[in-house]
């Protein structure tokens, strides 16, 4: 078929489009050269450096010098007690992120889509985009100015109240909701921007119609608006369940100041893996542990992926 | 009027939400304006006993270290921005075009590393053994040069540009490369604009590559040397004879240090960030759109 096609094109205009497409072909090709011998270095390269997590990587030896060991990283990783605490944190407070995060997100939209005042809209947005502009390192801070133990905001109220002060930094327990926190202050205000946006594109007959009809806002709210940003929300939050693998390692690693007393409920793969990469040095397992995570997060955007594409087929990444 | 009242408490918990999100960064800002004896004796506090420059003063004392992180943020944010977005609209202006023959192929390729990667280690195995930019500058600039979803936004935005016009500069004599530069690139302003500027928040806010690669001072970005002053402030009082007069090691501002570094290293986005926000919130609603 295709062939057909291109044959038809060059009967019609002759050698000279041909000669044009070549040329143009050539220069294509010299535009994408940088973009993916960029790639090539950076991502797929890295990808065969996967056979680390079946060696036992010395550094004198190099990748391919050094010994096979088998499934020996693995078994290592998976025997250890690591391996469920860091899988379970990671899924459950991701899935606490998502659900919770999307509430917020498309309630806030949907607030923002009652307000008229353009002004008040652009103040609103901007102040609430705010937290997405900062660097997890300033995040750390701010989180750190409300919970120091000895000058943090918080504690201050807690001692003005006659409470007892909480040593924050060495209390696992509070952190799923302090981390739940801070993920939704940074992330719902550009979360919501996208909401908006698909709000924006509903028909004012729908609003004009229900007024007439007798309903009241809420009823529009509910009836209306929400109804039309859903198969939106569908979409991403299935794709956000797709990385559901993948933690944000600033946040675990900057919020907590990687502090060694909250591992118990903030230790995620993504901490875990730099951990032993780096503190531990310890090669094989670290690829290991990243090869695990990069093949169950492969699989869940495929089937992700696919789920979305029943749905709309639009949305699909591919 | 009930409406009235109704859009009175949409507005007051919208402004409410609006506060969480600047009020945190108003304690900042305030714990760096404030006296280190208050801090001890007070505790941070939302507004200063008094006012108080001592913390900004030591930084800029001994502000060496503090400009090297500056520099090196600032070159590596724009260098690496420029030639990043330079690349991608090459690219995606080529895979744009439907008379490209690798058009699918080069997509493919490039889209598969968002699936895909080979994780932290392996890439911290060939940046610091193979290629050796451990402790380089350029270790800042070359690994996050192409981002796929950057070049889903622009090439989605060159894909819906009529053929017209493309057609019409090819029949003047032009070449492809000469079309991207002065016929597509001047339409496509606001997408580039937000990849852009998506960029260069990015590598400003970048504290993770020095982590992992960097161990001379010189060459740290601010957020990293921000977050290496979490542990230690005496990073800047290498020099007991820098500290501002009639002040000892002992009283170092060091709790509202940090937070005027914080201040410091923060301050610049923030104040540009905002203006942008018309073209984040076009240019993600172009990339919702899958192309």
């Amino acid at each position: 078929m295709k062939l057909q096609d291109t044959g038809q094109i060059s009967v019609k205009k002759g050698r000279r489009t041909n000669t044009a497409t070549k040329k143009d072909n050539f220069s294509f090709f010299l535009m994408s050269a940088p973009a993916v011998i960029l790639v090539l270095i950076f991502s797929y390269i890295p990808m065969f450096g996967i056979v680390l997590a079946f060696k036992n990587y010395k550094y004198n030896k190099g990748i391919l010098g050094s010994d096979w060991i088998g499934f020996k990283n693995f078994e290592f990783f998976f025997k250890s007690n690591d391996a469920m605490r860091i899988t379970v944190n990671t899924l459950y407070l991701n899935f606490l992120f998502i659900i919770i995060g999307i509430i917020i997100a498309v309630a806030v939209a949907l607030l923002l889509y009652e307000v008229k005042r353009r002004a008040a809209v652009k103040f609103f947005q901007t102040t609430m985009i705010f937290p997405h502009f900062l660097s997890m390192v300033v995040v750390a801070y701010v989180v750190y100015a409300f919970l120091n133990p000895s000058f943090g905001f918080v504690n201050n109220l807690l001692r003005n109240m006659g409470q007892n002060e909480i040593s924050w930094y060495s209390k696992p327990g509070y952190w799923p909701f302090i981390l739940i926190l801070v993920n939704v202050w940074k992330h719902f205000g550009m979360d919501s921007v996208v909401y908006y946006a698909a709000l924006m594109g509903i028909d004012n007959e729908y609003f004009e119609a229900a007024e007439i009809d007798g309903a009241n806002r809420l009823q529009q709210v509910w009836y209306i608006s929400l109804p039309s940003i859903v198969p939106i929300i569908v979409i991403l939050s299935i794709l956000a369940v797709g990385r559901i693998f993948r933690a944000d390692f600033g946040l675990f690693y900057q919020v907590t100041m990687d502090s060694g007393a909250l591992y118990a409920t903030t230790d995620v793969i993504d901490t875990y893996v730099f951990r032993a990469l780096r503190q531990l040095n310890d090669v094989g397992m670290s690829s290991a542990v990243g090869l695990f995570q990069s093949i169950v997060g492969f699989v869940l955007v495929l089937i992700t992926n696919g789920i979305v594409k029943r749905i709309d087929s639009n949305n699909a990444l591919f | 009027m009930k409406r009235n009242k109704e859009n009175i408490l949409i507005c007051s918990v919208l402004f409410l939400l609006s506060m969480c999100c600047i009020v945190p960064l108003w304690l900042i800002i305030s714990i760096s304006f404030s006296a280190e004896a208050d801090i001890v004796k007070y505790g941070y506090m939302f507004i200063p006993h008094k006012i108080d420059f001592t913390a900004y003063e030591f930084i800029l004392k001994n502000p060496q270290q503090l400009t090297d992180s500056y520099i090196v943020t600032i070159l590596s944010s724009f260098i690496g921005t420029a030639l990043s977005v330079f690349i991608m609209m090459m690219v995606s202006y080529a895979l744009s075009r439907t008379t490209f023959i690798a058009r699918k192929q080069i997509t493919f390729y490039l889209f598969f590393t968002m699936l895909f990667s080979g994780g932290m280690v392996p890439t911290y195995i060939l940046i610091t053994q193979y290629l050796n930019l451990k402790d380089s500058f350029w270790v800042y600039v070359l690994p996050h040069l192409v981002s796929p979803w950057h070049i889903v936004l622009l090439r989605t935005f060159f894909q819906k540009q009529p053929a017209a016009l493309i057609e019409s500069a090819k029949i003047d004599g032009a070449g492809e490369f000469r079309i991207l530069m002065q016929i597509v690139a001047p339409v496509a302003k606001p997408v580039i604009a937000t990849v852009a500027l998506l960029g260069l928040l990015m590598r400003w806010n970048d504290w993770m590559t020095a982590l992992l690669y960097i161990n001379d001072e010189k060459l740290i970005t601010l957020q990293y040397l921000l977050q290496k002053m979490m542990k230690d402030i005496q990073m800047f009082s290498q020099n007991v004879e820098n500290l501002p007069q009639g002040m000892s090691l002992a009283d170092l501002p060091s709790e509202s240090a940090r937070m005027a570094m914080a201040v410091l290293a923060a301050g610049p986005m923030l104040c540009v960030f905002p203006f942008f926000q018309k073209y984040f919130a076009k240019g993600l609603t172009v990339g919702a759109v899958k192309g």
